[in-house]
């Protein structure tokens, strides 16, 4: 195995990051203890001035989190990661590392309403705007460039409307401007697409979704590609010029391709403090061992829902890349790992008739938790518009692709039979409550 | 730090610290596709406990102008110009694999110069198969995926150069193409591949060496296979020379893999 082999995609998931310690354990062992133990003075000081790497305090870095970090850097086939509470706090520490006041992002409509909510009000407040363009509107990315301008961001697959982000094209037009990607693979994970095979520098998971897999733990992660070259893009003094936060030091001078992970993690984790429990991070890794069999099952029952659902006479629309009829179907199918079926399990359809109507939907539904979240082995409802989107106008939820009476599902793991008859009966209910 | 070699621009990392007369100094040397980003972990140890430290971009190599050496002697005729242009009379010379033979063949030259010489996952010869040379030619990211899986020993590294949750595979591959990336007129993985194979005074040298010499080897490694490296080791010793040998139980990867062990075998020998 290692030394001999290329490891593949599941052996990674399994072994990446850890082989049994003196303990024996096969699994790996949660490190439950919020600091580490100095060999002597000068190996403390030492490991604060990173002349030495090792554990000081869990905030900063703990043994099972860096399991984690490991098995998501091969998976991704980055360099490296950091383990974060949650996806919105690896995407806050991705943005505060590279940027300060008075800085500028260009982000895609399709986002997930957390994302939006953190670019469009949150940042704002602190000085960062953003400028959003449709994902598939490639002349607005190239129109939105400012001087000023840190990041492009946008999600492999926006949420919820599955419109694909053409990573390539776009990643292309930020390298133009010396800018990086970052993309959010939360619904797609490192089994469907990998980003930086496709030209993206930066990627992120929400790990509540599909990498834990059970509805079971808050988490995310942040990965860095390696490829981007901060020096040469001089738009990154926060990463090229000496930093008297850190005794002076000059990040891209200590790592060639890691800069933006070292000051992360040296600043962002020690400062602003979002870090991951490492039980939390367990919880992740139980998941992970796991993630290609649950995708290709989670693949394989959405492929049968999003065919019933077209089919359904009360159904006006359903937003799926496998059918041809939507905006990203052929996007999809060049991009990702299994073609347009690789768009994954969370999509979105509208019932024609009134909201009252999607109210009853909803609540006759017995097998689908209502409920805000996705990636879960459970299939999961709900309705974005009076949930997780809810903060967004009627303006913004068009441009991200989402109707007043759009429903999100989430497809899990049971047998697909019962999902359709779960849904047919709601839609019977649908149908009954327009009179 | 930069500093002018031969008329170009070259960089040294110092650890962030200017250059102190009083106190001793150590160049570490990077093999091919590297730069002195690998030896981090043991860079800015030794920069911050006593030691003026040269961890150099060979020429043509990242954040270096120049042209990229052609041969190994040519790489240790740097070194030397680089110790002029620092104003450095004495260095203990450290190298990886390429950078160990660089630091083989500048220790003969320098003689006295010359405190320590430490030889890092080396062979000799430092054959490299026809395959490998002609894949870093025509198929480079084929020949960098060759190179990395080679390297490697293990699928869990301990803490490394970015700090806990390090992947040293896909550091290695993202360094190899960055560097790859930097000179656009000369193919270095190539150049640096052809040098190590085609150097012919190791054996010569090593008896040349006036210094203590430490061969690190990696006991998995595949790269430079420890067995290649007796040869040498015995050339040492039956010229009289002070020999140490510390093997680490990893593959090419010494300083990444097992940075600590490294930096212990490093520390251990350089004691003043």
């Amino acid at each position: 195995m290692p030394g001999y082999a290329d490891p593949g995609f599941d052996t990674l998931a399994l072994h990446a990051g850890f082989v049994p310690d003196a303990t024996g354990a096969r699994a790996v062992p949660i490190h439950l203890s919020t600091s580490f133990v100095f060999e002597s003075s000068d190996h403390a000081a030492s490991l604060f001035n990173l002349e030495r790497a090792g554990h000081v305090y869990s905030r900063i870095s703990n043994p099972t989190n860096a399991v984690f970090e490991q098995r998501m850097a091969a998976l991704e086939g980055g360099i490296g990661a950091i383990a974060t509470a949650s996806g919105q706090a690896a995407l806050h520490l991705a943005v505060a590392t590279l940027m300060g006041a008075g800085s500028h992002i260009v982000a895609s409509t399709a986002l997930y309403g957390g994302s939006q909510n953190l670019l469009h009000y949150t940042l704002r407040r602190f000085g960062i705007e953003t400028t959003f363009v449709k994902p598939g509107d490639i002349d607005g990315w190239k129109a939105a460039v400012r001087p000023n301008t840190k990041l492009f961001f946008g999600e492999t697959v926006g949420n919820p409307g599955l419109d694909v982000l053409d990573i390539s094209t776009v990643a292309q037009i930020a390298h133009e401007a010396g800018v990086p990607l970052l993309v959010d693979s939360t619904l797609t994970t490192p089994y469907l697409i990998k980003p930086f095979e496709h030209g993206a520098d930066i990627v992120y998971h929400s790990a509540t979704k599909f990498l834990s897999g059970h509805g079971t733990v808050i988490g995310g992660v942040l990965v860095e590609g390696g490829s981007f070259d901060w020096e040469k893009s001089g738009r990154f003094p926060e990463l090229t010029e000496p930093y008297d936060g850190f005794h002076g030091m000059t990040f891209s001078e200590e790592s060639t391709v890691g800069a933006f992970l070292l000051r992360a993690r040296r600043e962002g984790l020690r400062d602003f403090g979002a870090c991951l429990s490492p039980h939390s991070a367990w919880l992740i890794l139980q998941g992970i061992e796991t993630l290609s069999l649950r995708m290709d099952r989670h693949m394989a029952n959405t492929e049968r829902v999003v065919q019933f659902l077209a089919s359904h006479p009360l159904v006006s629309r359903v937003g799926h890349p496998l059918l041809e009829s939507h905006p990203s179907h052929a996007l999809a199918n060049r991009l990702l790992r299994f073609g347009a079926k690789g768009a994954g399990s969370v999509f979105s359809f509208d019932i024609k008739g009134s909201r009252e109507q999607g109210k009853a939907f909803i609540e006759a539904l017995k097998i689908f938790s209502h409920l805000a979240n996705v990636g879960d082995c459970r299939s999961l409802v709900i309705h974005p518009a009076s949930t997780t989107h809810f903060r967004m106008t009627d303006e913004a939820l068009a441009a991200g692709g989402i109707g007043p009476g759009t429903i999100r599902l989430s497809i899990g793991l049971e047998q697909a039979d019962d999902l359709i008859d779960d849904l047919k009966r709601a839609l019977k209910a649908a149908e009954k409550a327009g009179g | 730090m930069y500093l002018q070699v031969n008329g170009a621009n070259t960089y040294c990392y110092t650890g962030g610290k200017p250059i102190n007369p009083a106190q001793p100094t150590v160049v570490f040397i990077h093999g091919v596709l590297n730069d002195h980003s690998v030896w981090i972990l043991q860079s800015r140890y030794f920069a911050h406990h006593g030691w003026n430290v040269l961890a150099v971009d060979l020429p043509g190599h990242c954040k270096s102008a120049g042209e990229a050496p052609e041969s190994v002697e040519a790489a240790a005729g740097f070194i030397g110009d680089l110790l002029d242009a620092v104003g450095v009379q004495k260095a203990a010379l450290v190298g990886h694999s390429w950078g160990s033979l660089i630091a083989l063949e500048a220790a003969a030259r320098l003689k006295e110069r010359v405190s320590h010489l430490v030889m890092v996952g080396t062979a000799y010869p430092m054959k490299v198969s026809p395959t490998l040379i002609d894949a870093s030619l025509n198929e480079p990211m084929k020949a960098l995926h060759m190179v990395n899986v080679f390297s490697r020993s293990t699928l869990a590294a301990p803490p490394s150069a970015l700090g806990p949750g390090t992947w040293v595979f896909g550091a290695g591959m993202a360094l190899g193409r960055r560097v790859l990336a930097s000179n656009p007129k000369v193919n270095v993985f190539h150049r640096g591949f052809v040098a190590c194979d085609t150097y012919v005074n190791g054996e010569q040298a090593v008896t040349q060496v006036t210094c203590p010499v430490l061969f690190l080897l990696g006991a998995q490694d595949q790269m430079t296979q420890p067995k290649a490296a007796k040869g040498l080791i015995q050339a040492a010793k039956g010229a009289g020379k002070t020999v140490q040998v510390v093997h680490l139980p990893v593959g090419h990867n010494q300083m990444t893999e097992a940075p600590e062990a490294t930096l212990a075998a490093l520390r251990d020998f350089l004691k003043p």
